[in-house]
């Protein structure tokens, strides 16, 4: 899926790569399409960790636009989408990717190209970083609660609701919680390294779910099926957008934004230094940019667009800020250090 | 004299001169305080994060560890969007961060953060290194923690400051340079006005200059006052010594003549009544030269300082005809006078007027044979036009337009005494008068026409 699945091991080399000396390494590709044009113009290659189900129609609409460029289209994990152009150098037009954090690491150190974006003249200003990295879409991290456990009105709210619900029936939740398993999720990593930002009530989360003997996931769909079939009651921090789709197509779970805040990721995109054909990298990142002027597009691909109104109407959702934050939690010291308390209160057994 | 420039000129440059000087040190300042108030703010946030840094080290188990606050980096990334890099290097050994980024040259000491601007990653980058001292006595850690950020913001906000510079200096200079302009005209206005005061006067005020004047003006003023006090005796004396000279040189010539008048007559030998009239005659020529020279010197004189008498210039030539008839009747020659009936006006010098057309006149007779006749004539036109025609022996080949020359006498003047001044009073008083001198030869017959050509006013 597109939120990679990637071992300790390998996080762990990540992080010894970036930090240190560099190993020759080669990342995995996941899958590959290439969207030949009629009469060849030009040719971008795109490297991202969105799915092709889901980037599929995006890709048709862009090179309906220009019909003379052929997009090669390669999906991978985000922690080898940043070993590809970090470590490799790999020659890519374009990468696009949900780690944000990562994506601001290439930014900050010098692996993407300047670019003045033409048609996103809305684009709120959190949405772009030092005319490199720009954001496109807008996915809150959400609960999702089984319909087997739960009625219309009695889920939890707020963290602090569902910290007292799971301590004050722990037979009922025993084995029934789901949530990432930070080591091998990039996006399970920065979703819980903002939320252990954001409020004391996450380690407590923690806690009580290590208690539980919460179930470690690689990726949000595979939480929101076992929500949506009753093997799970709950799972915390899937992303908004699966989870919506997922509802439409199978339905028996309900969709909870908590009123305490909601993280708000966005996928990002920028253009790699070793950039072969900048020129149509840069209209497929304006076209990606206009994508919230675009609902067939965002009903299409179930990606939901930049909305800057929906942000100011719900306070609660809080995206997550690019700048030079993000780079704290890839440090190897605090990744170390942060990764030992989430086993030390996880893992009890 | 000799024009040495404009002082309003001068001034304006000069004041501009400073203007702009004024406005190239400002520029300066304000884009060297401003930069230096930049540059201290990032070095002010980058100490902070060094610091934040390096009060979360800590010994555990006798190896230094760190936990990175999330507020030491997004911190920097708060004033801008440049690229953050850091480095915690304990006792020579990369704890974290980025192992290439180079050491302090100059190590930082406990109480003081070393700051250093180099080039890393094809960028100029500003780090802030802070050491601190991790673990327990003889055991502890000498940590060095470098925080570094490229300085695109700070190019960007210098960049600001330059251009808001640049415009203020540039607005000042304007203003200062309108300010110059008006304070060198301003400062200028009383010569304009003492020069207004003095210019407007008429020919015979010779006052003393009252006009207000700023201190500076004061000895010019009172230059001037004491020079018009000393001209205004020295012309008072010529004007004595003109009225004297005439009177001491015309009464004892008409004794003179009245006695050779007497002896004449009672002398009886021919050849001395022929002396006698000889004499006579030079007397006469004496003092007719003795008035032309009087009427030059005073034509010279009142020709400085026109006066502005309102006159009737028929009636002028009328009184000179009337005062020459009877020299014109020893000769048997009649003056017709074709003058019109209405009077002529027009401005100027009355006497200097009438020596003229008496000098010109007088001339007509002398060179006139006996029983001849004289017009004189008024003409209007565009111009006023005052002339006397003779039937004399004209100017011969003579060269007209030499003969105002003082002292030129026409080649044909034969055994005729004169002075060679007439015509050249006349000249100057017509010129004094914004007019001329027409001399022609009658071209039917003898004679000549001497004209005073007047504009009308």
């Amino acid at each position: 899926m597109c939120f990679a699945g990637i071992s300790a091991r390998l996080m762990a080399a990540l992080v010894a790569l970036i930090m240190s000396a560099s190993v020759a390494m080669s990342f995995e590709v996941e899958d590959r399409r290439l969207y030949e044009a009629t009469s060849e113009l030009a040719r971008i290659n795109v490297i991202s960790t969105a799915d092709l189900d889901v980037f599929d129609p995006i890709i048709r609409a862009f090179q309906a636009s220009r019909p003379g460029v052929t997009i090669d289209y390669t999906v991978t994990g985000t922690t080898d989408l940043m070993e590809a152009l970090y470590e490799d150098g790999a020659a890519f037009d374009l990468a696009i990717s949900s780690a944000m954090d990562l994506q601001t690491k290439l930014a900050n150190d010098g692996f993407a190209q300047n670019h003045t974006p033409q048609t996103a003249t809305d684009l709120p200003i959190w949405a772009s970083w030092r005319d490199q990295l720009f954001a496109f879409t807008q996915e809150p991290a959400v609960l999702v609660v089984s319909d087997n456990f739960f009625g219309d009105d009695d889920a939890p709210q707020s963290r602090d609701e569902l910290i007292a619900l799971l301590r004050d029936n722990p037979e009922r939740f025993q084995g029934k919680i789901g949530t990432y398993d930070v080591r091998r999720s990039g996006f399970g990593y920065l979703m819980a390294t903002q939320d252990s930002r954001n409020s004391d009530a996450f380690w407590r989360l923690m806690e009580v779910m290590g208690r539980l003997d919460a179930e470690l996931y690689c990726c949000s769909s595979d939480m929101i099926r076992d929500v949506a079939s009753g093997k799970l009651a709950l799972a915390y921090n899937v992303l908004g957008s699966y989870a919506a789709a997922q509802l439409k197509s199978t339905g028996g779970f309900q969709i909870i934004e908590m009123s305490d805040y909601v993280n708000v990721m966005s996928r990002t995109v920028l253009i790699p230094q070793s950039a072969e054909n900048p020129d149509e990298a840069r209209a497929m990142l304006d076209f990606l940019l206009g994508l919230n002027a675009r609902q067939d597009l965002v009903d299409a691909s179930g990606l939901p667009a930049i909305d800057a109104a929906a942000l100011r109407a719900n306070p609660s959702l809080r995206p997550i800020r690019f700048g030079p934050g993000l780079l704290v939690f890839l440090d190897s010291l605090k990744r170390q250090s942060f990764l030992r308390n989430w086993e030390n209160s996880l893992l009890q057994n | 004299m000799r024009i040495l420039g404009s002082i309003r000129r001068r001034l304006f440059i000069q004041l501009a001169l400073v203007a702009a000087v004024l406005s190239l040190a400002f520029f300066l300042v304000v884009r060297g305080v401003a930069e230096r108030a930049a540059e201290g703010t990032q070095d002010d946030i980058l100490s902070a994060s060094a610091t934040a840094i390096a009060d979360s080290l800590r010994s555990e188990g006798g190896h230094v560890t760190l936990d990175l606050p999330y507020s030491a980096l997004s911190m920097l990334g708060s004033i801008n969007e440049d690229r953050v890099f850091y480095r915690v290097v304990s006792e020579g050994k990369t704890l974290t961060g980025y192992g290439d980024l180079p050491q302090p040259e100059v190590p930082p000491r406990l109480s003081a953060p070393s700051f250093e601007t180099l080039d890393y990653r094809g960028d100029e980058i500003r780090a802030a290194s802070v050491i601190r001292p991790v673990g327990t006595g003889a055991n502890a850690a000498q940590v060095v923690v470098t925080v570094a950020q490229t300085r695109q913001g700070l190019a960007a906000i210098s960049r600001q400051i330059t251009a808001t510079a640049t415009g203020i200096g540039v607005g000042f200079f304007l203003l200062a340079t309108a300010l110059s302009l008006w304070a060198a005209g301003s400062a200028l206005a009383p010569i304009t006005r003492m020069t207004g005061s003095v210019t407007r006067r008429g020919p015979n005020d010779l006052r003393p200059v009252k006009a207000n004047a700023p201190d500076e003006l004061v000895p010019l003023i009172n230059a001037l006052n004491s020079f018009m006090a000393r001209l205004r005796s020295s012309l008072s004396r010529t004007e004595d010594f003109i009225a004297e000279a005439a009177h001491r040189v015309r009464t004892p010539l008409a004794t003179v003549r009245a006695q050779a008048e007497i002896t004449h007559r009672k002398l009886n030998k021919p050849e001395h009544k022929q002396a006698i009239r000889e004499m006579i005659r030079a007397i006469d020529e004496s003092s007719r030269s003795a008035g032309q020279m009087l009427d030059h010197a005073m034509v010279t004189f009142r020709a400085d300082s026109l006066a502005q008498d309102a006159l009737d210039l028929r009636g002028l030539m009328e009184e000179t005809c009337d005062r020459l008839g009877p020299t014109a009747d020893l000769k048997d020659i009649a003056i017709r006078r074709d003058t019109g009936t209405d009077p002529v006006a027009f401005t100027g010098d009355g006497i200097l007027l009438q020596a003229a057309l008496q000098n010109i006149l007088d001339n007509a007779i002398k060179y006139s044979p006996d029983d001849s006749d004289i017009t004189a004539r008024v003409a209007l036109d565009d111009n006023i036009t005052l002339s006397f025609t003779d039937q004399g022996r004209g100017f011969g080949d003579t060269d007209l337009s030499g003969l105002t020359t003082r002292y030129t006498r026409g080649a044909n003047v034969g055994d005729i005494v004169g002075s060679g001044l007439g015509l050249t009073i006349a000249d100057e008083v017509a010129k004094a008068h914004g007019g001329r001198l027409e001399i022609s030869t009658n071209k039917k017959g003898e004679g000549a026409c001497v004209s005073l050509v007047f504009p009308r006013g």
